[in-house]
């Protein structure tokens, strides 16, 4: 079976493909990307901390003009995943504003993003109206 | 007037639009040397250069301005800050003056931006190769602007305005659109602006969609311009003329904060918390308050982020800035006029102008030198900017009273 790769690190797959955040042990703060030490507090030690997939859409956008390349219209969220924000496209869902409301519930998904020339097959991730 | 208080001297703007036959550097030139001669001074006065320009930093813009305008050996403080550029220049000019290291500065900020297009986007490291590699601080093996959420500026700000739907209820496509319709009315009686044209609010909601729900018109307009101005010290300006001391218009607050860490600002840039701290501050050092203010220029780069700053410069009570809009107070004959300019949508936002370019438009009014625009009898007005990243500039400004 091909091999796969998550399309970003914090991107956790297996049987139930979730978000993974560095945690600060001191307060508690979450970030998706590598830290240097707490932009809170200014502790440097973390640990893995799992990410709820449902979430409430607290904000989007319908990009319908991006950079060449982006396919376009699509929708762009900001998910309240139980108290932490993640940043994320809403999928599975007609890219307009009757279909997507703020404050609605949705859940994560994942889908292939492609293969590269060794059969690595890229996983992205993204949230469906639950 | 005190020996420590801060004075605008001398202020300029280009008009702002496509000037295909000038450089940055003749920009920067025309403003600076026309906010000297509105100062009453020459480059041999100034003690400081502090200069802005952002999408070519690193040039050592200062430099080559002085190479145009003077070559008086002064230090020079090339600044970039993103949207904010223009206002850090100032602050940067000011700060010189009041810790007594210069007696007078000159804060100038350029930019040409005309056919730039889409700001923000596709900035993700791309990869080279055929193979999926991990790489930069969140370990991506594919771009991430699209796939991941948007990292354009217009969808950015409509996230931003979105959100605070979200929070207090009441927004919804045709309010932002009408935002959009006040600013472009206003922008009639502004020849200095890009675009002088007044949209219905049908024309706004139909033009060409950007990022929902922001359409063109409710984006700012890329274009060209530059802005400068001349500070000083109440203990130098009284030994200047009567007249010079008659337009002087006094810095009452000079503040420029950064974004403090908050929850979501990792997924969404905050522009809210830094502008409300940069608020505080400064009416706290003018000791004014949000209901003295004749006149507000605030920073418009979409009808989105409009909304949110009434909130966030406390112009309106906290969650009610739909209704205060609503209300027809920040029309021209509303009780808070904000961006009677045009602001950045239609005025234009060249963007290390910009921090300057507002503060010229308050200190036209507080001097009654504004013309067919003139809110009358303006004693108080305040600017602010933001750059994302994020700073925010705020200036409140007041008329000399002599």
């Amino acid at each position: 079976m091909a091999q796969q790769i998550p399309h970003v690190a914090y991107l956790e797959l297996g049987d139930s493909p979730h978000l993974v955040a560095n945690e600060c042990t001191t307060c508690g703060a979450r970030y998706f990307d590598r830290r240097n030490a707490c932009a809170k507090c200014f502790n440097n030690d973390f640990k893995k901390a799992a990410i709820s997939q449902d979430g409430i859409l607290k904000s989007f956008t319908i990009v319908a003009f991006a950079a060449p390349g982006v396919p376009v219209p699509f929708v762009a969220g900001i998910i309240d995943c139980n108290g932490t924000s993640v940043r994320g496209n809403i999928v599975d869902c007609d890219p307009t504003p009757e279909k997507v409301s703020l404050g609605m519930k949705v859940r994560l998904t994942t889908f292939s993003l492609g293969t590269d020339e060794d059969g690595t097959e890229a996983i992205g991730f993204g949230f469906a109206p639950a | 007037m005190a020996s420590d208080d801060i004075w605008i001297l001398g202020i300029a703007m280009t008009k702002f639009g496509k000037h295909s036959d000038k450089d940055i550097v003749d920009l920067g030139s025309q403003a600076a040397i026309a906010a000297l001669a509105d100062a009453g001074v020459t480059m041999a006065d100034i003690g400081i250069l502090a200069a802005g320009n952002l999408m070519g930093a690193g040039a050592g813009f200062g430099q080559q301005l002085q190479k145009q305008i003077g070559q008086t050996g002064i230090p020079v403080f090339n600044v970039a800050n993103a949207c904010a550029t223009g206002a850090t220049a100032l602050r940067t000019a000011i700060m010189a003056v009041k810790a007594g290291e210069a007696r007078m500065g000159l804060a100038v900020g350029a930019e040409k931006l005309s056919g730039a297009g889409l700001l923000g986007g596709g900035g993700t490291s791309k990869k080279s190769g055929n193979k999926f590699e991990p790489s930069g601080r969140f370990g991506s093996v594919l771009p991430t602007d699209g796939r991941i959420g948007t990292d354009t500026m217009p969808g950015t700000f409509a996230q931003v305005g979105m959100e605070y739907g979200h929070k207090y209820g009441g927004v919804s496509f045709e309010l932002f659109a009408r935002i959009s319709e006040k600013n472009h009315a206003h922008s009639v009686l502004n020849p200095m602006a890009a675009y002088q044209k007044r949209f219905t609010l049908d024309e706004i909601m139909n033009d060409m969609m950007i990022a929902y729900p922001n359409t063109r018109p409710m984006c700012s307009a890329n274009c060209d311009g530059a802005a400068a101005a001349v500070v000083t010290s109440g203990e130098v300006l009284r030994t200047l003329s009567k007249e010079q001391q008659r337009r002087a218009i006094k810095v009452s607050a000079s503040v420029l904060t950064s974004d403090p860490y908050q929850e979501a600002c990792q997924v969404l840039p905050d522009v809210n918390t830094l502008t409300r701290n940069a608020a505080i501050i400064a009416y706290e050092q003018a000791g004014v308050s949000p209901s003295d203010l004749d006149l507000v220029e605030l920073h418009d780069c979409f009808a989105t982020a409009e909304l949110v700053h009434y909130d966030n410069l406390m112009l309106c009570p906290e969650g009610g800035a739909v209704d205060f809009f609503m209300s027809g107070a920040t029309w021209r004959d509303g009780s808070t006029p904000v961006n009677v300019s045009g602001g950045l949508e239609s005025k234009g936002h060249p963007i290390a102008a910009t921090g300057i370019a507002n503060i010229w438009e308050v200190c036209h009014h507080l001097r009654n030198e504004a013309g067919d625009r003139q809110i009358k009898d303006a004693k108080v007005g305040l600017a602010h900017v933001i750059g994302l990243g994020s700073a925010c500039g705020i200036h409140i400004l007041e008329r000399s009273g002599l």
